[in-house]
């Protein structure tokens, strides 16, 4: 894949859900295209269809139609079985409720994703303990998810997402269950992908969140309405907002 | 301002220069932008209203004066640390506007809303950065969380302004 071409790329992208009564439309006719590199957030309104869009680009769902390409590779007609390869190997995901094996540790968590993919043992360890690292999580890997506070679960579910070194992270809602300081640790993790070159599509409420991006999609009806660049366009007016300007 | 320089300078007596380096401190990225002179110009004033005194010039630095507070200065302090006056939000301004585009048909309400969105998410970008930066403990760091929760705020009412406007741009369209 040469460097123009974007790591995720959308053309007529369409889901509908129900019949009848309750037939929706959750993604109406939408085209995306994100570079390699890039973070973006979509925000709008429960119901916006910010979260299917987000479960089709990481094969969790199956378009009405369209197209879905991830690093090169279309994907909305893989088979089952590829799709499930493509998850696990190229795509990170992070929830909301954070998802984790509540019988297995921290760092066994985060060991599963590369034993999946056939990674040795040893090998898969040795991701966990670096991730866990990074997380600042090191010291908990023995614990068990109930042991630990919502916003560390959620550490480790990222530190999981990154386990296959994912070519995309998708967060769905990832400070949604977490108080402020726990979601300005999130945050420092996210700044600290994104100095990466980590690619991440992250579907958010909350405007930090959507503040930390490089991009900010919004959606209204399964439609973007909305696609502003925020990255390097300081204001300068912080100063004014705190009473000490002019 | 005086009120605040005054109220660092009821904790000891202070050289201009290490009343300046608490300010920027307290201040973190804030702090930056300050004027030098304004410490100076600032203490000169609370010496001429009576709050502070030149205490003595340090020997060995004879054009660095020591200020302390005075018992009136006290009194001031004690009665700024207490008083719960608060900073308005301006709102009103942008509330007309968007009325004003409503009934002129000169703008679309809703239009505006998403520019001034855009505005608030760049300015909470470079605040949540600046957040992030500030070294662990820092005292900036409340200062920075207080102007994040604002711009918060400010987007939520922009979102409550939104449905607003886009309910009635609805409404007189099926009419």
């Amino acid at each position: 894949m040469n460097e123009s071409t974007p790591l995720v790329r959308v053309r007529g992208l369409v889901k509908e859900h129900g019949d009848g009564e309750s037939w929706v439309r959750a993604v109406d006719d939408v085209d995306l295209e994100v570079p390699q590199g890039q973070t973006v957030a979509v925000m709008g309104p429960s119901g916006c269809g910010k979260s299917t869009l987000l479960h089709l680009l990481g094969g969790l769902e199956r378009p009405t139609s369209g197209e879905i390409w991830v690093a090169g590779r279309r994907t909305d007609g893989l088979s089952e079985r590829a799709l499930a390869r493509l998850r696990r190997r190229s795509i990170g995901f992070v929830f909301q409720a954070f998802h984790l094996v509540d019988e297995l540790t921290a760092a066994e968590n985060v060991e599963l994703p590369a034993l999946l993919a056939g990674r040795s043992p040893r090998a898969a360890r040795r991701r966990a303990d670096v991730l866990l690292e990074q997380v600042e999580l090191a010291d908990r890997a023995r614990h068990l998810p109930s042991e630990l506070s919502g916003g560390q679960r959620q550490r480790v579910a990222i530190a999981r997402a990154l386990a296959n070194e994912p070519q995309v992270v998708l967060a769905d809602e990832p400070t949604g269950n977490l108080d402020s300081a726990a979601t300005l640790d999130v945050l420092r993790i996210f700044a600290d992908l994104r100095a990466t070159g980590q690619t991440l599509v992250v579907v958010t409420h909350d405007e930090r969140v959507a503040a930390t991006a490089d991009r900010l999609i919004s959606m209204r009806d399964g439609m973007f309405v909305d696609d502003t660049q925020l990255a390097g366009t300081g204001t300068g007016r912080l100063g004014g907002l705190v009473g000490l300007e002019g | 301002m005086q009120d605040a320089v005054l109220a660092m300078l009821a904790k000891e007596p202070s050289h201009g220069y290490e009343l300046r380096a608490r300010l920027r401190r307290s201040l973190g990225p804030f702090g930056e932008p300050m004027n030098p002179g304004q410490i100076y110009v600032t203490l000169a004033r609370l010496e001429k209203a009576g709050l502070v005194v030149c205490e003595r010039s340090d020997a060995e630095k004879p054009d660095r004066k020591v200020y302390a507070v005075t018992p009136a200065g006290q009194e001031r302090v004690a009665a700024w640390l207490t008083e719960v006056g608060w900073p308005k939000p301006d709102l009103v301004e942008f509330h007309l506007k968007l009325v004003a585009a409503a009934a002129s048909r000169l703008a679309d309400p809703v239009e505006l809303v998403a520019a001034q969105r855009r505005e608030l998410l760049r300015t909470l970008r470079e605040a949540q950065q600046s957040a992030l930066s500030e070294p662990p403990g820092s005292p900036a760091t409340a200062l920075l969380e207080g102007v994040v929760l604002r711009l918060q705020a400010d987007l939520r009412w922009l979102d409550a302004c939104e449905r607003g406007y886009s309910r009635r741009r609805d409404e007189s369209e099926d009419a």
